[in-house]
């Protein structure tokens, strides 16, 4: 039944790969962004208050499937642009974690938002009173309380983004749902072993996630 | 407006605010000139690539209705299916008997994990003529609800769940008090109750849902809003400004579901009838630990 495995044809664990590596690089990015973001959104500047808010409903309720294609036929097809990528495998690929970053930046942000509302008013009534600037009291007292509350939240983000890497398919990423599409296609009598090899693989990639993280955030957390 | 994160600006503080708006608005404005630039570098601005949509109604009674009608068929169809079955999942997930509940949790914390898009795919291999040949004309609208309804069920499932458990335990105990039947006390004083709180979480997961169902025309050749994007682009060559045209259909549609979700959270967190307890978007959500936070004003 699982025969289809052991032909050679097909490289699963490859294409598991590329979709843990578009995860961590999106991961990185939209942590980085999402933060921002959300610096944007609790800053006394209420141009970039306005900008933050505007970007973040703009893009959180554009399908992820339009973000993508949208790097990839607008921005490389149309506009040239290919983020330094010599080959098509490569363009392909920065796109995709362009497009991720950008949907999942948004998410993040809201997250962060979430967790710097848990911080008590005191703290920041505490650090404005010494003096400090918007700046210093965002990373210095609130920030890190915030990200200690949200551990488990972004650990949902997180899921969700290594199972969202799956749209990149669409462009043409070689990720483990663009490998599965052309195993159902080839291996028509095998469907059900296909879909079981695939659906393993992302229990295995997102089940430890949630575990791990859930335990860190129940570490982290701030007794109050 | 101001916050416990700064002080109220004075006029030094103003004068920062401006400088800062103003390096935000050249740094912005760099951007979108060279984005603008470049677009019109390529002819992506010529006025032959825009007026259709305001000149030419073909393009949108042939394309762009149609295919926002299969994708909202899609989400709604997908969502009628998906809410009865994700109820019963989460009243199984609550059963007092331990075999139920973990063949319930089993199930839906495997459709929790994997990917609404593989979902769709295997749908659509199922509907292959060489098993259940469904028409190929219908095969990608049935592949993408029954991918969507597979796993929107099993996160309903856990909205149910967490919306059941957000209500006073005097609730289940008094209808146990009383006499009520276990199957009463849920279907007659427990989820009455929390639909209610769950109505924004479910709004919400619509909107999820529509933004999925762009995944079957981008793979599986579901007819829907942004597979119209090939289609228009082969007769007009203008994929800019059809992307964005469809962005601003789907971003106008789903930003007013997701302005009811956060109005009917707001309305039930005030209602003096209901019990406040209210189940968000997001169903694992951070402990909100109080209700004057930083990031709200005073």
């Amino acid at each position: 039944m699982f025969d289809f495995l052991d032909s050679g044809q097909y490289n699963v664990l490859g294409a598991f790969w590329v979709t843990v590596q578009l995860t961590l690089y999106s991961a990185v990015g939209s942590l980085i962004w999402g933060t921002v973001l959300a610096g944007m959104r609790v800053s006394p500047v209420p141009l970039l208050r306005g900008f933050g808010t505007a970007y973040v409903n703009l893009v959180r309720n554009t399908p992820l499937t339009l973000v993508v294609i949208a790097c990839s036929l607008g921005l490389s097809q149309t506009l040239g642009i290919d983020l330094g990528g010599t080959t098509f495998k490569e363009t392909g690929f920065r796109l995709a974690v362009l497009g991720l970053i950008a949907y999942t930046g948004t998410f993040v942000c809201e997250a962060l938002r979430s967790g710097i509302n848990t911080v008590p008013v005191g703290q920041a009534e505490a650090a404005r009173a010494l003096g400090l600037s918007f700046f210093q009291v965002l990373t210095l007292i609130v920030l890190p309380q915030a990200f200690r509350a949200v551990v488990a939240p972004l650990a949902n983000v997180l899921i969700a983004l290594t199972k969202n890497t799956t749209v990149a398919a669409t462009i043409g990423v070689a990720e483990a749902a663009l490998l599965m599409k052309e195993m159902l296609e080839n291996e028509a009598q095998a469907v059900f072993a296909v879909f079981a090899v695939f659906a393993l693989g992302f229990v295995l990639l997102t089940l430890p996630t949630g575990l791990l993280l859930g335990w860190v955030s129940k570490r982290v957390a701030v007794k109050r | 407006m101001s916050s416990v994160l700064y002080d109220t600006p004075g006029p030094r503080a103003k004068v920062r605010n401006w400088i800062y708006s103003g390096i935000f608005v050249v740094l912005f404005g760099l951007v979108l000139w060279w984005a603008l630039s470049l677009m019109g570098e390529k002819g992506q601005l010529d006025a032959d690539k825009w007026t259709p949509f305001v000149t030419d109604s073909r393009i949108w009674t042939t394309y762009l209705i149609p295919g926002l009608m299969e994708t909202l068929k899609a989400g709604a169809l997908s969502m009628v299916i998906a809410l009865p079955l994700g109820a019963l999942l989460g009243i199984g997930r609550l059963s007092d008997h331990t075999g139920v509940r973990a063949a319930v949790g089993a199930w839906v914390e495997f459709f929790r994990a994997i990917p609404v898009l593989m979902l769709m795919l295997f749908s659509s291999a199922l509907y292959a003529p060489q098993l259940m040949d469904v028409p190929s004309e219908t095969r990608p609208f049935w592949a993408v609800v029954t991918g969507l309804v597979l796993y929107n069920s099993a996160v309903i499932a856990e909205i149910v769940r967490a919306g059941v458990l957000s209500l006073p335990k005097g609730q289940a105990e008094a209808a146990k008090a009383i006499g009520l039947r276990k199957g009463q006390t849920m279907t007659h004083v427990l989820l009455p109750q929390a639909v209610t709180a769950m109505l924004p979480a479910l709004v919400s997961q619509l909107v999820v849902i529509l933004k999925d169902t762009a995944l079957g025309g981008a793979l599986l050749g579901f007819a829907e809003l942004l597979s119209m994007n090939r289609q228009i682009a082969a007769n007009y060559s203008n994929t800019i400004a059809t992307m964005f045209v469809i962005a601003l259909i789907y971003i106008a549609v789903n930003f007013a579901l997701t302005t009811l979700a956060s109005w009917l959270e707001k309305r039930l967190r005030q209602s003096k009838k209901s019990t406040g307890a209210v189940v968000e978007g997001d169903v694992a959500e951070v402990d909100a630990g109080g209700a004057a936070g930083v990031g709200k004003a005073p």
